[in-house]
């Protein structure tokens, strides 16, 4: 009983948090905003920097993909810390009650979201403008792209709330989240050149299970360090 | 924590007894360094002067009594890097903070002394200086990861925001080699398979294996005096900026 409340405690805090962050965003539009914009002109700039060349654009294209997704999820980590730190909230956050662990799921979440909206548009603007087809295995490339964002986001966000107190905080977070990422890039561009090249989901099933493994440790890890990132 | 009470000590007070620190290297670290010194200048005459050089490979291979056991000592730097890290996450305890630093830096030495020690090695055999193959990329994994760990350290606004930090990333950092290793192998293998760990015994000529050993044993040994060197020397610059934050209070 006293279990369950705990659980259930801890639910609603995320949510919480969450929400928190969804209206902020909502109202202030200063992450998803940039994020999408920056996406297109990222997809842009791929194409001036390869030439327009289509075989050699579709051959390259599942990488470019990821690169558009990732770096368009980094510049919305890295605002999900530094906009508490910049309005000096980081005080008001340690003193709700609870686990801080519901603070970390919280922000994931929204952080998970964000990228995942993101990513909702470069995907169909991708395949418009590499001519690529896309839709017939679209649910297999939306479960690539799920567990990828899920992984990158854990790590994002655990890095993010120690960055935050750096100096030189922007250029710090990727540099120290790409390197340990490695395992979600290569495993989600394998994947995602796998699919569109035809293969199901049963023909990517290691690069899945990569990529399910690396999500569940750090979903597990990531929380029980977190306690140590936010003491003041 | 010597640290903390020498911070917070009234101006007035009696001045606690600071810790202190040898300005010249203990002689356990004097005795290591001597027989390590001794040590890899034997694994070297041997690996150079005694054994034959390699049927296929020629002179070249004996590079390799260099390569292998660098890489192994540089895990066990960021073995020693992650231990220290739980260690000071559950203890507290600045001077493990001391440990997992001081060991991360060697580490990264020897990573880097097996990247470039391997690309002397890749382009006579290979043809090529740098190849994406699985090992090679796993090292320079490693490598990005833990000099990441090191700026992390520089770029902190306070030592001990800077420890705790320090210690979630290594924590981190250690578990994802695992995840690392497995990504990059199914991604691409071209280096020669692991020669002497591998199941039905070591496949290198066994006169080969007297320098690896050898060699392996002179690096440990160096590793453990350089640890305890560094670790001399991040005491003796927590004790220069206690000092100098002292000052400043008294004004």
């Amino acid at each position: 009983m006293q279990a369950e409340r705990r659980g259930l405690g801890v639910l609603r805090r995320t949510w919480a948090m969450t929400w928190k962050d969804v209206t902020v965003e909502l109202r202030a539009r200063e992450r998803v905003n940039a994020m999408l914009f920056f996406a297109a002109l990222v997809l842009f700039i791929f194409n001036f920097a390869l030439g327009p060349d289509r075989d050699k654009l579709r051959e390259v294209a599942p990488g470019l993909l990821w690169l558009a997704f990732l770096f368009t999820g980094m510049l919305g980590l890295g605002r999900s810390f530094q906009a508490e730190r910049e309005n000096e909230c980081f005080e008001e956050l340690l003193l709700t009650p609870g686990d801080r662990e519901s603070i970390f799921f919280g922000k994931l979440a929204g952080n998970v979201l964000f990228m995942a909206t993101a990513e909702a548009l470069i995907l169909p603007l991708f395949g418009i403008l590499y001519n690529l087809d896309i839709w017939d295995s679209l649910p297999a490339l939306a479960l690539v792209a799920f567990l990828g964002t899920v992984g990158f986001s854990t790590l994002g966000t655990l890095l993010a709330a120690m960055t935050a107190h750096l100096r030189a905080r922007e250029v710090m977070l990727p540099l120290l989240l790409f390197p340990l990422t490695v395992p979600v890039i290569l495993g989600s561009v394998r994947a995602t050149e796998a699919i569109l090249s035809g293969a199901g989901l049963s023909g990517v099933s290691h690069w899945l299970k990569l990529l399910g493994g690396f999500d569940l440790i750090f979903l597990v890890v990531s929380p029980l360090v977190f306690e140590f990132v936010l003491e003041e | 924590m010597e640290e903390r009470t020498v911070v917070t000590s009234v101006p007035w007070g009696p001045e606690p007894a600071p810790a202190p620190v040898a300005d010249r290297p203990s002689a356990t670290a004097r005795v290591l360094g001597g027989a390590a010194a001794l040590v890899l200048t034997t694994g070297l005459y041997v690996g150079l002067a005694v054994v034959p050089p390699d049927a296929v490979q020629g002179e070249v291979q004996r590079i390799m009594y260099l390569h292998v056991p660098s890489i192994v000592t540089a895990y066990l730097a960021f073995a020693v890097v992650f231990c220290a890290s739980l260690l000071y996450l559950w203890k507290r305890d600045l001077r493990y903070d001391a440990v997992a630093v001081s060991s991360a830096e060697i580490g990264v030495l020897f990573t880097g002394i097996t990247l470039a020690t391997g690309s002397i090695w890749g382009k006579p055999t290979w043809g090529v200086w740098w190849t994406w193959d699985a090992r090679l990329t796993l090292t320079a994994i490693l490598f990005t990861i833990y000099v990441g760990y090191l700026m992390l350290r520089a770029f902190a606004e306070e030592p001990q925001a800077g420890a705790r930090y320090g210690a979630v990333l290594a924590i981190v950092g250690f578990l994802d080699i695992p995840l690392n290793h497995m990504a990059v192998q199914w991604w691409r293998t071209l280096h020669q398979p692991s020669s002497i760990l591998r199941p039905g015994g070591p496949s290198v000529a066994s006169v080969m294996l007297v320098p690896l050993a050898i060699n392996f044993a002179g690096l440990v040994l160096l590793y453990t005096y350089l640890l305890l060197e560094r670790i001399r020397l991040e005491r003796v610059r927590r004790r220069t900026a206690e000092l100098t934050l002292k000052r400043g209070r008294r004004g």
